[in-house]
C-alpha cells in the first residue's frame, strides 16, 4: 500500500513540477549462487511498458526514466520470474540476483507435484499426496507397502512397523517436517507416531546413504514432508471423509492453508480416526477396536532467502489389542497354537478393553533459514518431542485400570546444516547436531520396569559432496561421526543379576543393594563411523544405472540392553544384554533404471552385511509360580540380507495399464550358517489398470497380491511339558503360515462441484474373496486370521 | 546472523536448563504387589494318619529362579483329606498373606484341581456369594488303588463361573488369568 501511496505521490509531483526524465538505470544481472554474470535476461519495465535484456556480461542499462518507483519484470530460462521495485533518484545502479536452481525453487514454490528426490545416488522413491490420501484411513506402515522392497511387521492390523529390505525398528530412521522421530521405536508392538494425513509427500530410502539423517539408519530413511505451500494470495483447504465395512470405522481428516505473497503463510491439519472390532472372514477380532486423534499446525515465513518455521504435531492413539492374544503360560500358547482359533471371539463392539495402549506424541519445532549469496543456505533447527505411552495389560483387582507400562520419553534436539552450493557441480553440505533424552518409567505402575530411566547424550556431525560431472554422472561421497552416551538407572531382580553373569562382569556399577533387587547404574558410551559413496550414470535418455555402498553403526538401543522381565503383554520373557555392542553395516546397492513412453522398470538390487546383527529369538522357557514361559533374548550374530526389488509399469495407451511390484530378500546368519528370524516372505503385487477422463476422470484397478510361505526361518521350536496330560508337547512357535494370495479392487471418480471445488469419491474392496490367510510377520498370527473382506468409500473435497 | 545467534543462544540455554534440571537422585524401587510366591496346600486326614503338605515357593517371583517345589510325603489310599490353602508374597517382609484378598473379592477367583491317572476326587467346600465354589478349601478322597502321578493347583483370576463344568472344577472353560499353576508329583499308597 505504502508503495502505490508513493506512486500516486510521485505521479502528482511529476504532472505539477515537470521533472527531469533523462536519468539512466544500469546494473548487472547475475546468479544468487555463483554471481555468474545472466546473459539475455527478458528485462521488462512494467511501469513503462517497455523491454530491455541483458548482455553477454549480463550487463543491462534503461535510460530516459523520471526519478521514482519503476517496477521490473526480470525473466530468464530456468529461473523463477522476478518483479521487483526500484527508486530512480537521479542516475542509479541497481544489481539483479537471479535464482536458477529449480531444485531449491521447488521447495519454495511448487506443490508436490514434482518429483523432488532427496537423494542423488540411494535407492529412493517418493509417495506423492494422491496416494497417501488413498490410506488416509490407515498408518504410516500401510502406506509404505506402496514402495517396493518395503513390507510391515505387525502386532494386529492396526500397530504397522514399516520394514525396508528385512530390516526395521531402531534400524528405520523416521523424519517428520526435519524432526527425527523419538518415539521408543524399538519395540516391534510401538508403531512409528505418525498421523499420515499430516504429510504431503514420503520419501523412503533404502540403506544407510542418507547420511543428514542420522549415521545408524542401517534398513533406510523414511522422510515425511508437509505439502509444500505455494508463495501466492490464496486459502485453500482439503477435506477427506471415509468409512469401511470391516471394523465399522469412520474417519475424517481436515486441512487449511493459508499463504501470502509476501512469504507467510499458516496451515492447520486436524483427523480423527475410529475403528471397533475388525474381522477376519470367520470371526470378530475382539478386541481390535482404534481411536486417533491428530492436530498439526505448521506456520511461518519464507522467501528464496529466508525464512522460518514453527511446527507444533499431535497424536493419540488408543489401540486395542487382539483379547485373545492375552496368554496365560505357555500351555495357553500351545493351545492357542494348535486351536488354530482365537480363544475369545465375541460379538461386535466400538469398545477398547485392556490389553490395550495408549500413546501421545508431541512435536515442536521452530528453524529458521538463510541463504547468503554466493555461497550457500545455512539452516538452525530446535525440536522437541514428547512421548507418552501406556500399556494396559488385563490386570485384575485394585489395578484393573492401572497403566502397566507408563512411561514418559523427552527429547531435545538442536541442529544445523550448511549446504554450500554456489557451484552447482559441486555442492557440499555440513552439518552438526546435539541431543538429549530422558526417559522415565513411571513406578506408579505397580509392575518392574521393563526400560529404565536414563539419560541419553547424542552428539554427529556429518559432511556430505555431491559432484555433477558433465550431464550424465553425479558422484557423492559422505562421512559422519555419532557420539553417544546412556546413562541409566535400573533395578535388576538379584536372582537375574547373577544369572546373567552381572556380578561377575559388572559388580562396580551396583550403587544400592535392597536385598531381592540391585541398583545398577551402567553408564555405556558409543563411538559410531558411518560412510557413504554413491554414482548414478546415465547411459542415455532411456537407461540409468545407480551403484553405491554405505558403511552404518548403530548403537543398541534401550530395550536391547535393559529388557529384563515377564512382558505381560506378549506373555514372554524378553531379556536385554548389557554387553551387546553396537552393530555395523555394510551395504551395496545397484539400481538399473529404463523409463520410455510405453514402459519403465526399476531394478533394485542389494547385498548387506551386518556384523554383530542384534536380534530377538526365542531360547526356551522359564518356569514361575504362574507357570512356564517362553524366554526371548536378544542375541548378536553376523548376518547377511540380500535381495532384489522390482517395479515395472507397463502403458498399452492412454487407459490401460499393468504394473508389478515383487521383493525378493534372503537374510542368513553367518555365523550359525542357518536363516535369520522374522524374514519377509516373497510378494509380488500385479495391477491391471484402466482410467478414462470422459467418464468423470475414472480409475479404477484390480490387483493381485500373491505371498508366498517363507521356507528359511530358523527352527526355534521346543518342548514344553504339559503337567495335566503329563505329556511333552512341541510349541511351534518357528514355522510361518502358508501362501496366500489376496485380490483388491479399487476406483474412484472426481466431479467438480464448484470452480475451485473438487469431489472425489473412491470405492475399495480389499480381500474381494474374504480368503483366511496368516501373515508371517504379523505377531498375532498365533492366535487368529487376518482382515477379511472390507469395503471402503472415500470422498475428498479440495476447495 | 544477529537473529541466529540470538536464536542458538536460546536454545542451547534451555537445552541447559533442561539438563541440569534434572536431579540426580534415584530411582523407587517398584514392588510388586500382585506376586504370590509361595503356595501351600495342607491336607489333614479326617480318620488316622498323617498331615501332608504340598508346597511351591518361588522366592524371585517372575525372575530366573524355579519354584520350589515340596511334597511332605506320600497319601494314604482311599481316605479323604480336609484341605486348605494359605497364600502369601514372601517379597515383602514380614510375609503377607495373599488368602485376606482372595476372600474379599472371592466370586472373581476359583481354583483348580487336577490329578492325572484318577489317583483322587475333589469337592470344593468354600463359596462366594452366588454359591459358586472358591476352592481355598476342599476335600481330597484318594482312590483305592494306589499310584504316582501329578496334581495340577491353578488360581484362575476372573475366570467365567457360569460357564459349563467351571463350577464342577473343569478349567477348560473357565478362562480368566492365571495367577498359580503349581504341580507337585504326588503318590498314594
Amino acid at each position: 500500500m505504502k508503495h502505490y501511496i508513493l506512486i500516486i505521490a510521485c505521479c502528482l509531483f511529476g504532472i505539477a513540477y515537470g521533472q527531469n526524465c533523462n536519468y539512466k538505470l544500469s546494473g548487472n544481472v547475475h546468479d544468487f549462487h555463483d554471481g555468474s554474470a545472466i546473459t539475455g535476461a527478458a528485462i521488462y519495465i512494467e511501469t513503462l511498458d517497455r523491454y530491455t535484456t541483458s548482455d553477454i556480461e549480463g550487463n543491462y542499462s534503461i535510460s530516459n526514466l523520471c526519478n521514482g518507483l519503476l517496477t521490473l519484470e526480470i525473466s530468464h530460462l530456468g529461473c523463477e520470474t522476478k518483479r521487483i521495485n526500484v527508486q530512480i533518484n537521479g542516475n542509479t545502479q541497481y544489481e539483479i540476483n537471479m535464482e536458477h536452481h529449480i531444485e531449491e525453487l521447488n521447495e519454495i514454490k511448487i506443490d508436490a507435484s514434482g518429483n523432488s528426490k532427496l537423494t542423488k545416488t540411494s535407492q529412493e522413491t517418493q509417495l506423492k499426496a494422491k496416494t497417501l490420501e488413498r490410506f488416509s484411513a490407515f498408518s504410516l506402515g500401510d502406506a509404505l507397502k506402496q514402495v517396493s522392497g518395503v513390507s510391515s511387521i505387525n502386532t494386529g492390523n492396526t500397530i504397522v512397523k514399516p520394514v525396508i529390505n528385512g530390516l526395521h525398528s531402531s534400524r528405520i530412521v523416521v523424519m517428520t517436517n526435519n524432526v527425527r522421530l523419538q518415539d521408543q521405536e524399538w519395540g516391534i508392538e510401538h508403531a512409528p507416531s505418525i498421523d499420515l494425513n499430516s504429510a504431503g509427500q514420503i520419501n523412503v530410502i533404502k540403506g544407510a546413504n542418507a547420511l543428514a539423517y542420522g549415521g545408524d539408519a542401517i534398513g533406510g530413511v523414511i522422510v515425511l514432508k508437509p505439502k509444500n505451500i505455494s508463495l501466492k494470495d490464496s486459502l485453500y483447504g482439503k477435506t477427506i471423509l471415509g468409512a469401511q465395512s470391516n471394523g465399522r470405522g469412520y474417519n475424517i481428516s481436515s486441512s487449511l492453508t493459508k499463504s501470502w505473497e509476501k512469504g507467510w503463510y499458516a496451515t492447520g491439519q486436524a483427523s480423527y480416526k475410529r475403528f471397533g472390532d475388525f474381522k477376519a472372514p470367520d470371526y470378530y477380532l475382539t478386541n481390535t477396536g482404534m481411536n486417533s486423534k491428530g492436530v498439526s499446525l505448521n506456520t511461518g515465513f519464507k522467501t528464496f532467502e529466508k525464512g522460518f518455521n514453527i511446527f507444533y504435531s499431535y497424536l493419540n492413539n488408543e489401540i486395542g489389542i487382539l483379547r485373545a492374544s492375552h496368554i496365560g503360560s505357555v500351555e495357553d500358547l500351545v493351545n492357542a497354537i494348535n486351536n488354530q482359533k482365537p480363544l475369545v471371539q465375541d460379538d461386535f463392539s466400538y469398545a477398547i478393553s485392556a490389553p490395550r495402549q495408549e500413546v501421545t506424541h508431541q512435536v515442536i519445532k521452530a528453524d529458521f533459514f538463510k541463504r547468503f549469496k554466493t555461497f550457500g543456505r545455512l539452516e538452525v533447527q530446535y525440536d522437541f518431542q514428547n512421548n507418552r505411552r501406556f500399556e494396559y495389560d488385563i490386570r485384575v483387582g485394585d489395578d484393573k485400570d492401572k497403566a502397566a507400562l507408563d512411561l514418559t520419553l523427552k527429547t531435545h534436539t538442536l541442529k544445523s546444516d550448511l549446504k554450500i552450493d554456489s557451484n552447482t557441480n559441486a555442492i557440499y553440505k555440513f552439518g552438526i547436531n546435539v541431543g538429549f533424552q530422558n526417559n522415565f518409567a513411571n513406578p506408579e505402575t505397580g509392575v518392574r520396569r521393563l526400560i529404565p530411566d536414563y539419560d541419553k547424550y547424542d552428539f554427529g556431525v556429518y559432511a556430505i559432496t555431491d559432484f555433477k560431472l558433465g550431464d550424465n554422472t553425479n558422484l557423492d561421497f559422505g562421512l559422519r561421526y555419532d557420539f553417544s552416551k546412556i546413562d541409566a538407572k535400573k533395578f535388576y531382580i538379584t536372582s537375574r543379576w547373577e544369572e546373567r553373569g552381572y556380578d561377575e562382569d559388572f559388580a562396580d556399577i551396583v550403587i544400592d543393594d535392597l536385598g531381592t533387587q540391585l541398583l545398577a547404574n551402567p553408564v555405556l558410551t558409543y563411538h559410531n563411523v558411518s560412510a557413504s559413496a554413491g554414482i548414478t550414470y546415465q547411459f542415455n535418455a532411456n537407461n540409468s544405472v545407480i551403484f553405491n555402498y554405505g558403511l552404518a553403526n548403530r548403537a543398541p538401543n534401550p530395550s536391547e540392553l535393559f529388557s529384563d522381565g515377564l512382558h505381560h503383554s506378549a506373555a514372554r520373557i524378553e531379556l536385554g544384554d548389557l554387553r551387546i555392542k553396537q552393530e555395523t553395516s555394510n551395504r551395496i546397492g545397484t539400481s538399473y533404471l529404463f523409463k520410455n513412453e510405453t514402459l519403465s522398470v526399476n531394478l533394485e538390487s542389494y547385498l548387506n552385511h551386518i556384523n554383530d546383527y542384534i536380534f530377538i529369538k526365542p531360547t526356551g522357557t522359564e518356569l514361575t509360580i504362574r507357570g512356564a514361559f517362553p524366554v526371548w533374548e536378544y542375541e548378536q550374530t553376523n548376518a547377511l540380507l540380500y535381495g532384489l526389488d522390482v517395479s515395472a509399469n507397463y502403458k498399452f495407451n492412454d487407459d490401460w495399464f499393468l504394473n508389478n511390484k515383487t521383493a525378493f530378500i534372503k537374510g542368513r546368519d553367518v555365523t550359525k550358517k542357518e536363516a535369520l528370524i522374522d524374514m519377509p516372505s516373497f510378494k509380488t503385487v500385479n495391477t491391471i489398470g484402466y482410467s478414462n477422463k470422459k467418464w468423470l476422470n475414472f480409475n479404477a484397478e484390480l490387483q493381485s497380491e500373491l505371498v508366498l510361505k517363507q521356507n528359511d526361518y530358523p527352527d526355534n521350536n521346543f518342548e514344553v511339558f504339559i503337567p495335566t496330560t503329563e505329556e511333552f508337547v512341541l510349541l511351534d512357535i518357528s514355522t510361518p503360515p502358508p501362501t496366500y494370495h489376496l485380490m483388491h479392487f479399487e476406483s474412484d471418480i472426481t466431479v467438480k462441484l464448484f470452480e475451485k471445488t473438487d469431489l472425489n469419491i473412491g470405492l475399495n474392496i480389499t480381500n474381494i474373496f474374504n480368503t483366511s490367510y496368516r501373515e508371517y510377520l504379523n505377531r498375532l498370527r498365533y492366535f487368529a486370521d487376518d482382515l477379511g473382506r472390507n469395503f471402503m468409500l472415500q470422498l475428498k473435497i479440495n476447495y | 546472523m544477529k537473529t541466529l545467534k540470538n536464536l542458538s543462544l536460546l536454545f542451547i540455554s534451555a537445552l541447559v536448563f533442561t539438563a541440569c534440571s534434572n536431579d540426580d537422585d534415584n530411582p523407587e524401587p517398584v514392588n510388586e504387589e500382585e506376586v504370590i510366591t509361595t503356595l501351600t496346600a495342607t491336607l489333614v486326614p479326617t480318620t488316622d494318619g498323617s498331615t501332608i503338605t504340598l508346597q511351591t515357593r518361588d522366592s524371585d517371583g517372575d525372575g530366573p529362579t524355579a519354584p520350589v517345589v515340596t511334597v511332605s510325603g506320600a497319601l494314604a489310599a482311599n481316605t479323604t483329606y480336609n484341605g486348605t490353602l494359605s497364600l502369601l508374597n514372601e517379597t515383602e517382609s514380614p510375609a503377607e498373606s495373599i488368602n485376606v484378598e482372595i476372600e474379599e473379592e472371592d466370586d472373581e477367583h476359583q481354583f483348580f484341581y487336577q490329578v492325572t491317572n484318577s489317583l483322587a476326587t475333589f469337592t470344593y467346600e468354600d463359596f462366594d456369594e452366588d454359591s459358586n465354589p472358591v476352592g481355598l478349601a476342599f476335600t481330597l478322597t484318594t482312590s483305592a488303588t494306589p499310584g504316582t502321578g501329578t496334581l495340577t493347583i491353578t488360581l484362575r483370576h476372573e475366570p467365567n463361573k457360569s460357564a459349563s463344568g467351571v463350577s464342577d472344577g473343569d478349567i477348560t472353560n473357565a478362562g480368566g488369568e492365571t495367577d498359580i499353576q503349581a504341580v507337585f508329583n504326588i503318590s498314594v499308597e
